[in-house]
């Protein structure tokens, strides 16, 4: 019989580690992309896109991960395309994430006052054109810290993607649980490895808030 | 897209979607309250506390705060009966739920502490308030009226998160709707109805939260 000793343990679970990084970093970057999208149509004053976000917003906020990952997984099979637990939850979690960020970001814009918005806008400069000169600029600088924040969350999220069939760090620990039959081992080791991710993300934004406390 | 949804195929279920829902909704009541008990003692003992508590009190914090609830669940239930610690589904997923809010809601609670004017405490010990009466009527009293829209929120983000404990089949509306799929097959039908149970479910929550918020901090 096979045997597991620690390391054999360790190393898988390391292995899996990467895989938990890279759909970490995919969902945090395509989210972010979506997610300035979304914050350009919510605080375009046009009706129906604000409408749109909101809807889209109060969807992915309010119902849990899981679920979403469940719709991604079965309602895309639906058209007859063949989904793999790969693309079901970069999807999901691209959306999930776009829709926290979204709303993180539109904070931050609303937090510049609106002499910047009256300002630049009897300057002549369209609304693209105020965001990207005038307010984004501005409003980067805060939402600094609540993004970095937030991207511990997006890796916790990785970890739901397991239930779908995606080998990450966490089904790496059941497997190796189901294999070893030691698991207090393997999954204090799981969350070890978690905590090591995730704890200099949060350190630093802290840091990062601390920071801007000062400056103001 | 040649499927067609069939709903109805659901509607021989509907006790036990009922029985997830009730479950859900009393997993969150019940985690909610003695979360924030325990968010308030470890916020009381972080800041007050001897600095050993605080320590400890900051690991336990931490810990849970940077790891994934799903792997939290999976250590109790899984890994604590190597212990000799055996839990039900049921109370692994009550245990692993108060845990989780608690950390959240010390932090919480211990950042609307902090943002009481020390002057506030003073003035109060110098009326020959003890100690408690100090911490009851002007410490945890103006600190909850501040942090509680974040408490409200984090609440909403827990009672999402507990659809994970239907992973160790604790029967919660999430193990309703995996059951139903795995019964009839319409996965897509039996989770979409779900996950609007949910949003409605985060909704009322957040009505209702509100609305309790008005009755107990009454403006002055």
């Amino acid at each position: 019989m096979l045997q597991f000793s620690f390391w054999d343990i360790l190393s898988n679970l390391l292995i899996a580690t990467q895989w938990t990084i890279v759909l970490s970093l995919i969902a945090f970057f395509c989210g972010g992309i979506v997610g300035l999208v979304l914050l350009f149509m919510r605080t375009s004053r046009i009706a129906p896109l604000e409408w749109f976000t909101k809807i889209y917003i109060e969807f992915f906020q309010g119902t849990p991960l899981l679920m979403q990952l469940f719709l991604f997984f079965f309602g895309i099979a639906l058209f007859g395309v063949e989904v793999s637990p790969w693309m079901a939850a970069t999807l999901a979690l691209t959306f999930w994430t776009s829709a926290f960020l979204t709303e993180i970001w539109r904070g931050c814009v609303e937090a510049i006052p609106k002499g910047q918005w009256e300002a630049s806008s009897s300057l002549a400069l369209s609304y693209i054109e105020q965001m990207r000169y005038v307010i984004l600029p501005q409003a980067s600088r805060i939402a600094v810290a609540p993004t970095v924040g937030f991207s511990v969350q997006v890796i916790k999220g990785t970890a739901l993607a397991s239930i779908i069939g995606f080998v990450e760090l966490t089904k790496a620990g059941t497997m190796l649980n189901n294999a070893t039959f030691r698991p207090f081992l393997v999954y204090s080791l799981v969350a070890l490895i978690y905590f090591c991710l995730c704890f200099p993300l949060s350190w630093w934004a802290k840091k990062i808030e601390g920071r801007l406390n000062v400056a103001r | 897209m040649s499927y067609k949804l069939q709903f109805a195929e659901l509607l021989p279920y509907w006790n036990v979607l009922l029985y997830g829902l009730v479950f859900t909704i009393v997993l969150t009541i019940v985690s909610t309250v003695v979360g924030i008990a325990v968010g308030t003692a470890g916020a009381a003992a972080r800041t007050f506390g001897p600095g050993w508590l605080g320590r400890i009190v900051a690991v336990y914090v931490e810990l849970i705060r940077n790891t994934p609830f799903i792997v939290q669940l999976f250590f109790i239930f899984f890994g604590l009966p190597a212990l000799g610690l055996k839990l039900s589904e049921t109370t692994a997923a009550f245990l692993a739920m108060v845990i989780n809010l608690g950390a959240y809601s010390t932090e919480i609670i211990r950042a609307g502490i902090e943002a009481v004017p020390k002057g506030h405490i003073e003035a109060g010990l110098s009326l020959a308030m003890s100690k408690w009466e100090v911490l009851r009527h002007i410490v945890l009293n103006q600190a909850f009226r501040k942090i509680y829209p974040a408490l409200s929120s984090q609440i909403i983000i827990v009672m999402l998160g507990s659809a994970v404990v239907s992973q160790i089949s604790a029967e919660d509306l999430t193990y309703a709707a995996n059951y139903i799929a795995s019964r009839n097959f319409r996965n897509f039908e039996v989770y979409l109805l779900v996950a609007l149970a949910y949003l409605l479910l985060a909704m009322l929550t957040r009505s209702l939260l509100r609305a309790l918020g008005r009755v107990i901090f009454k403006a002055r």
